[in-house]
């Protein structure tokens, strides 16, 4: 179980406790955070749930890898150095506290 | 009150309407009607890891079953509509109950292209896949050493035949024309899947036709070709395409052309009736067209709630589109449709290659295996209308990446 909290651009938060090895797309199209749609169910084809890590949390959610990399590229909102697509990162006790922040499309 | 949106079929775009709906805050209330007894559930895993059971059957729900009560939404699962009155602005269910709606939804989706009864579809052990119930029924089968017959080498029958392998089934695979994939893929797309099912041991065999299923007892033995030759089977999965869920519309009137016709703003002949997914189609770049795709389904469920929310919206998405099979991802960004030229980029590895398809000299699609590069600067390329040139893409020194940002 993980305690995650999505924070949106206009200031919203929502805090939810995940199930181990739920990833973050499927965690936060559940809990309605916005602006993460995750069309491909998380197979690396849409680049939809598309989020920021906090700095202080980038490396606890691991590496990025060749695909997520070039996925990344694919994003409406331009990514940046802790661009993440969420549905690659999977809940466990050690993101307990994770804070993740959601772009806003234009 | 006024009376509700009324969205009638529960699927991928019933389930991307009705979010961005409420993203909007759009007061609006809504009726979410469906004839199977779950909430919008994704599909294109069901022929890849919910049938190898990998993923939980709710794992599959677009959104929890609960989201929709806790956001307004009613929904009523089960229940098929019988009849749309466009005059009266109402629908009537099967169990007679008549529903007044201030703008109806269509989502109705597209069913599973059955194999004739007189040729043997209708036996118990045949199946077609496409919702989770069919997955559920068929499961069972799917056991090491049983032997499957798959009829048709589209995406459908060629994600099962890698599932069954990877259970331990013998699969006979058959394919009518002379290629796997020929409706929808350029000849090196076929000829690439061909060795890749061959690799994995399944008998694929083109040009091949099926003349009955032979039964004992109401069950499927094996089946028999034109050419005389009989092959055994414990059971047949049959995967020749689909048609489009446009009945209860073309009754009610609705102009239909390959599913239900809409205008550029997903609105049917009928201003109070839209429509979206595989049950539609649509215009573009001239041709009415019909795409099922969770990519279409969603983005014109999208665009129905912008439209209703006031926004100035007109569907012109690129196509996308993707297939599992064994380690293999394909991806696949816009339309080949009228393809008259092909170009084949080598990807980074031995098993990775993309080809990149030409019509008068335009790009219009790219088919990527195992390169996701080709297929998201591929998308990017064809999104901006950049036009590279088939020499440029097919040199693996050119950086698409480069080639995308110019």
């Amino acid at each position: 179980m993980a305690n995650i909290t999505w924070k949106t651009e206009d200031g919203n938060e929502i805090t939810v406790d995940v199930k181990d090895g739920l990833n973050l797309m499927e965690a936060a199209t559940s809990n309605n955070v916005p602006h993460i749609e995750g069309e491909c169910g998380g197979c690396l084809s849409c680049a939809t749930c598309h989020v920021f890590i906090d700095e202080a949390w980038l490396a606890k959610t691991g590496e990025v890898d060749d695909i997520e990399d070039t996925m990344l590229e694919m994003t409406d909102v331009e990514r940046r150095d802790n661009s993440r697509l969420s549905c690659q990162i999977i809940a466990s006790p050690e993101l307990d506290g994770l804070i993740i922040h959601v772009p806003e499309p234009e | 009150m006024s009376d509700p949106i009324v969205i009638i079929g529960a699927g991928q775009a019933a389930a991307s309407f009705i979010s961005r709906h409420i993203a909007l805050g759009n007061q609006q209330p809504l009726l979410l009607i469906g004839d199977e007894p779950l909430p919008p559930y994704q599909r294109p895993p069901l022929s890849k890891k919910y049938l190898l059971g990998e993923l939980d059957r709710e794992r599959l729900f677009i959104r929890p079953q609960q989201w929709y009560a806790d956001r307004g939404v009613t929904t009523r699962f089960n229940t098929r509509v019988d009849s749309i009155a466009p005059g009266d602005k109402n629908i009537t269910t099967e169990n007679g109950e008549t529903i007044a709606y201030s703008q109806l939804v269509l989502c109705t989706g597209s069913r599973a292209r059955d194999l004739p009864d007189a040729i043997g579809g209708h036996l118990e052990n045949v199946f077609t896949l496409r919702n989770m119930a069919d997955i559920d029924e068929m499961s069972p089968e799917f056991k090491p050493g049983r032997k499957l017959l798959i009829i048709g080498g589209g995406y459908i029958g060629l994600e099962a035949a890698a599932v069954a392998r990877l259970l331990g089934l013998e699969v006979v695979l058959l394919e009518m024309a002379d290629r796997v994939l020929q409706r929808v893929a350029a000849e090196q797309t076929s000829d690439y899947f061909r060795k890749l099912h061959l690799s994995h041991g399944v008998d694929l065999r083109e040009s091949a036709r099926l003349s009955r299923l032979i039964k004992i007892d109401g069950r499927v033995t094996g089946a028999e070709l034109d050419d005389g030759e009989t092959i055994d089977a414990d059971s047949v999965l049959v995967g020749i395409g689909s048609i489009p869920n446009s009945e209860l519309a073309e009754a009610a009137g609705l102009d239909c052309d390959n599913g239900i016709s809409v205008n550029q703003t997903c609105q049917t002949s009928d201003a109070n009736i839209y429509a979206a997914g595989d049950c539609c189609s649509f215009i573009r770049e001239g041709s009415r067209i019909r795409l099922e795709s969770v990519q279409n389904a969603s983005d014109q469920g999208d665009l129905i709630a912008r439209v209703f929310a006031g926004e100035d919206v007109r569907y012109k998405s690129l196509p996308w589109f993707w297939s599992d099979q064994y380690g293999c991802k394909l991806q696949i960004a816009g339309l080949n449709h009228g393809f008259d030229q092909t170009m084949v980029r080598p990807g980074a590895n031995e098993d990775s290659q993309s080809i990149w398809y030409y019509r008068e000299g335009n790009l219009i699609a790219v088919d990527a295996m195992n390169d996701p590069k080709a297929y998201a600067f591929g998308r990017k390329i064809i999104d901006a209308g950049l036009n590279p040139a088939p020499e440029v893409v097919a040199d693996p020194g050119t950086d698409l990446k480069a080639l995308a940002k110019n």
